[in-house]
């Protein structure tokens, strides 16, 4: 079960550290930059898209809908599904769906974030609305 | 400036091993290299550039001193497993450019015989590492929405695998050599839906080498001439998320450009090596290549049409990643083998391709799921 898989800890980074602190709070944040107004995941200092360094940490609504996903079969912590949500916002994002049934997951389903402990920092995960 | 016709391939050799536990991985990497050269009629003094990727133990300068190389050109790019691909291209600019004239590109590893080096992470690595992608359920994502927006289906990725048994039942070296069905695709275990087991290539010992060099001293080899006439490279991510699309790889910019140089279409092509990691592999660059129209891949692969002798585009016809080898996870550089086999006339009676004097040799590297980059080469028999 996916459940008793044991996550690794985020190692974090000067870039990246808000989200982390972020998802202590509960929070799933991404970036957007003002220069371009386009939002990205993961996040970076600079925008992968105009270059401009005014980008700026902004908490996502956590609503998703599956893009596409895989069941893992062959784990030996069992069956997983990975997979790509579309954040409401419009950013694309891999990820685990979790605390449900896998075998039912649908490509268009809607998703939320669900943070899951580590030794760290909580990681985001998605599961069925 | 065109690399068109600047740089021929002048030997060839693939290690006939698919499990080397008495080996060490150097000792791979020269037993390819040798053969290489010898295919060529050359020796080890007359090499002057070299390539390698991240299969090779320590990198570029380790395997120049263990080889006992004298070179003025090295190049470790390493884009997965089309690196050798690329090395191709790469190969021929720095022998169009001067910069050496006779090149050595090698690969060999043993994955099969005990678990191999992780790769070091990118930047993404605290925002994915932690969901388990894995080779098979990267390409088990694609697939999955191949099949959502073009009706793509399990039988018709089936015929990939199909066809590649077909051409390794002639292969006295192929690791898997049997001729399967259909429904023995589709009757495997399920690995990571939509993808079976028979959708995934074999995991093997081994390795391969090219000899690359100029017009002038390839005519000197008394050897069939294969040239590269065209080739192209590209790399596709998620890109901060936006417009995601994993229904097509970075081969959308790498082979027109290759084609482009060439100067020919996909309609000239007479043999195809495409990288088959996955049977969506092929069926995803066959589109982007332009061999059909995007989302007709599953139509166009099924019913043998890969198939030498029989259908349109016969394709691998040492039987692939999907059955013969797949050396290192990496199976760029046996694409190049068999085409080049391919256009010397030298491939098995059984699978030759009449007449073949046009080929490309195209793969990817990475995961086509998150991350990749891909080559295409044009090849041309003289």
């Amino acid at each position: 079960m996916s459940e008793a898989r044991k996550y690794p800890a985020p190692l974090t980074n000067p870039e990246t550290k808000p989200f982390w602190d972020a998802a202590a709070q509960g929070k799933f944040m991404i970036k957007r930059c003002t220069a371009c107004g386009e939002p990205h995941y993961f996040p970076r200092s600079i925008c992968p898209f105009c270059f401009s360094d005014k980008t700026v940490w902004e908490e996502a609504s956590g609503e998703a809908s599956i893009y596409t996903f895989s069941l893992m079969r062959k784990s030996a912590s069992g069956p997983y599904a990975i997979a790509y949500v579309t954040l409401k916002e419009g950013p694309s994002l891999q990820t685990n769906i979790v605390d449900c049934d896998i075998d039912r997951l649908k490509i268009g389903q809607k998703v939320k974030v669900v943070f899951k402990p580590t030794d760290g920092a909580p990681l985001p995960f998605f599961t069925p609305v | 400036m065109t690399i068109k016709g600047k740089a021929y391939v002048a030997g060839i050799y693939e290690h006939p091993t698919r499990h080397a536990p008495d080996k060490s991985t150097a000792q791979l990497h020269a037993e390819v290299a040798k053969g290489a050269i010898e295919d060529a009629g050359l020796t080890k003094a007359d090499i002057d550039g070299y390539f390698c990727a991240g299969d090779a133990p320590g990198g570029a300068w380790p395997m120049v001193d263990y080889l006992g190389l004298k070179v003025r050109h090295i190049d470790s790019t390493d884009t997965g497993g089309c690196s050798y691909l690329i090395h191709l291209g790469h190969a021929a600019e720095a022998i169009a450019a001067g910069k050496c004239s006779i090149a050595l590109i090698t690969l060999a590893g043993k994955p099969r015989t005990g678990p191999m080096p992780p790769r070091a992470a990118g930047a993404e690595a605290d925002f994915e590492a932690a969901y388990g992608a894995t080779t098979h359920n990267a390409y088990g994502m694609c697939a999955m929405r191949h099949m959502h927006d073009y009706g793509t289906t399990s039988e018709q990725l089936a015929w990939i695998k199909v066809a590649a048994s077909h051409h390794a039942q002639y292969n006295p070296h192929a690791m898997l050599k049997d001729v399967v069905t259909v429904e023995d695709v589709l009757n495997s275990p399920m690995i990571s839906d939509p993808l079976h087991r028979m959708d995934c290539c074999v995991v093997t010992d081994g390795g391969g080498a090219l000899v690359v060099t100029t017009p002038e001293i390839a005519k000197s080899l008394n050897k069939p001439l294969v040239r590269l006439i065209g080739q192209g490279e590209a790399m596709k991510g998620p890109r901060g998320g936006k417009d995601l699309d994993l229904t097509y790889s970075a081969g959308v910019w790498s082979g027109p450009r290759a084609f482009e140089e060439a100067g020919v279409t996909p309609k000239d092509i007479k043999y195809a090596s495409i990288y088959d990691s996955f049977t969506i592999t092929v069926l995803m660059q066959i589109e982007d290549l332009g061999f059909c129209r995007k989302g007709e891949g599953g139509k166009f692969v099924a019913d043998g049409n890969l198939i030498s002798g029989v259908g349109k585009l016969p394709f691998n016809t040492d039987g692939g990643g999907l059955c013969s080898n797949h050396p290192v996870n990496r199976g760029g550089m046996t694409k190049v083998i068999e085409a080049v086999r391919q256009l010397r006339g030298q491939a098995h009676p059984k699978v030759q391709v009449k007449n073949c004097d046009l080929a490309v040799a195209h793969g990817t590297g990475g995961l086509l799921g998150v991350r990749h980059a891909a080559s295409t080469c044009i090849l041309e028999r003289v």
